[in-house]
């Protein structure tokens, strides 16, 4: 049976690489249902607090509970509640879009035969499908990369910058599929420096700066301005 | 589990490959070329220089392989699937063992291409006692592979890739050369010396299980940033 959760917390977080410290005591936490925008300027820790959740980076101090468990405690079976969609797609260019979703489908021991085709079709790449993704334009490989991300249902899902380079059509997408995913339950962490974008979709902000949490608290409407008075620009 | 993430990791490698050509074209058109060019120097006037053949065999595969490696996880590097791979629930070991079996694989379609070639080349009878030959060129390809798989996959983030991969695995794949290359030595003399080639083989048959149980052991923490 596979481990679920419905909370996600970090407990004083911190990562450092040599003397640089990319995180320093960063401690926050999220439920279901939430979809939490990761901001701060560039170089802040927000991608290197995004692979801290997917277990990709480990802390070099704290922990990250999964429910009431951390990964030191689930292994590898953790990661079947775990999606990640990050700037670069994670995906075979060579291959087409059906290759792709096959293979990481029977990665997670999905029934390929059923869940390909229907991520295919909310894809809208299903006249696609056995074209090689090198061919795709941006916003088609980002819908694909993002079925990718969400093949097998995750419980927490992490967007690193899931909105750059992609056009108003293409952001509408991956917009209403996050609001879906997180209104069926799923935990959504989004880093980003899109704020009007931000604006209206997150349910909470945490501010990072320079590897600090600056601040954790429910969205509220003229994120902008909030953002420029806590970072300074 | 392990074996059938492994089996998928390699299928996945040989459609890419089979899209492409990239790695094998340019792998065999390298290794072709070396022992083309040793070819020129170390034979005169239809005479060859003693135990050339098993030399430049095995400097071919040696380079062939350094640069199947690195195009292999560069491929992984491009779109960051190397972090796709890694957030599978799955034994990230299978995943190692995969691209080891997909490095193998490459490896072993350069060396059905190598052997005719330096037998004609250097009049070497490599044909001669086909089984040990065999023996040789597994055993020192896998354990060849099992090491530089390891390091091309650590260092599939590092900006000095291309440079440090030679650097860290010839020093340490030289027991796999040397074994190799006077394995297959001792099959080219006159007559075989098959108790010799059978002792680099068990050689190789020890480096194979200690580096394969090395890097499946560090795979896991060697990959988590």
């Amino acid at each position: 049976m596979i481990f679920d959760f419905d909370t996600v917390q970090l407990r004083d977080v911190s990562r450092h690489y040599g003397r640089r410290r990319a995180l320093s005591r960063v401690s926050l936490a999220a439920g279901a249902g939430e979809i939490v925008g990761l901001l701060g300027p560039n170089g802040a820790g927000k991608s290197t607090l995004i692979g801290v959740l997917a277990t990709l980076v480990a802390p070099s101090q704290g922990d990250t509970r999964y429910g009431d468990r951390t990964i030191a405690e689930l292994g590898g079976h953790l990661r079947h509640r775990i999606g990640l969609l990050a700037h670069e797609l994670l995906l075979y260019p060579e291959l087409s879009a059906r290759q792709n979703l096959t293979f990481f489908a029977d990665l997670y021991s999905l029934d390929s035969r059923r869940v390909v085709p229907e991520a295919l079709e909310r894809a809208g790449l299903t006249e696609r499908a056995d074209d090689p993704v090198a061919g795709f334009s941006r916003g088609m490989r980002q819908r694909l990369a993002l079925e990718r991300a969400l093949l097998h249902s995750p419980r927490l899902v992490l967007f690193d910058e899931p909105f750059t380079g992609l056009d108003d059509h293409a952001v509408g997408v991956v917009t209403a599929r996050i609001r879906q995913i997180a209104s069926t339950g799923s935990i959504v962490f989004m880093a980003t420096h899109d704020l009007d974008l931000a604006d209206g979709l997150v349910t909470r902000v945490a501010l990072i700066r320079a590897g600090r949490l600056e601040s954790d608290a429910p969205a509220e409407p003229g994120l902008r301005a909030r953002y420029r008075d806590l970072v300074g620009r | 589990m392990f074996s059938r993430v492994a089996l998928l990791v390699l299928r996945k490698d040989v459609a890419i490959e089979f899209r492409s050509f990239e790695i094998l074209s340019t792998t065999l058109f390298f290794a072709v070329s070396c022992v083309l060019v040793f070819a020129f120097a170390f034979v005169k006037d239809g005479e060859v220089v003693a135990d050339a053949a098993a030399g430049i065999l095995w400097i071919a595969i040696a380079f062939a392989g350094t640069l199947a490696l690195g195009r292999t996880f560069e491929r992984e590097r491009y779109a960051e699937t190397v972090r796709a791979l890694l957030l599978a629930p799955a034994p990230r070991a299978a995943i190692y063992v995969g691209k080891l079996l997909g490095i193998v694989l490459l490896l072993t379609a350069a060396e059905v291409m190598l052997i005719p070639l330096v037998a004609l080349l250097f009049s070497a009878a490599l044909f001669a006692r086909p089984l040990l030959l065999v023996g040789l060129l597994f055993t020192g390809t896998v354990g060849f592979a099992a090491v530089g798989t390891l390091f091309a996959a650590m260092l599939v983030r590092s900006r000095t890739r291309d440079i440090m991969l030679p650097i860290l695995l010839y020093p340490i794949t030289v027991p796999v050369i040397i074994a190799g290359v006077r394995g297959t030595a001792a099959l080219l003399s006159s007559p075989p010396d098959e108790a010799v080639a059978l002792m680099w083989i068990s050689l190789l048959v020890a480096f194979d299980v200690v580096f394969l149980t090395l890097a499946l052991w560090t795979f896991e923490p060697l990959m988590t940033e």
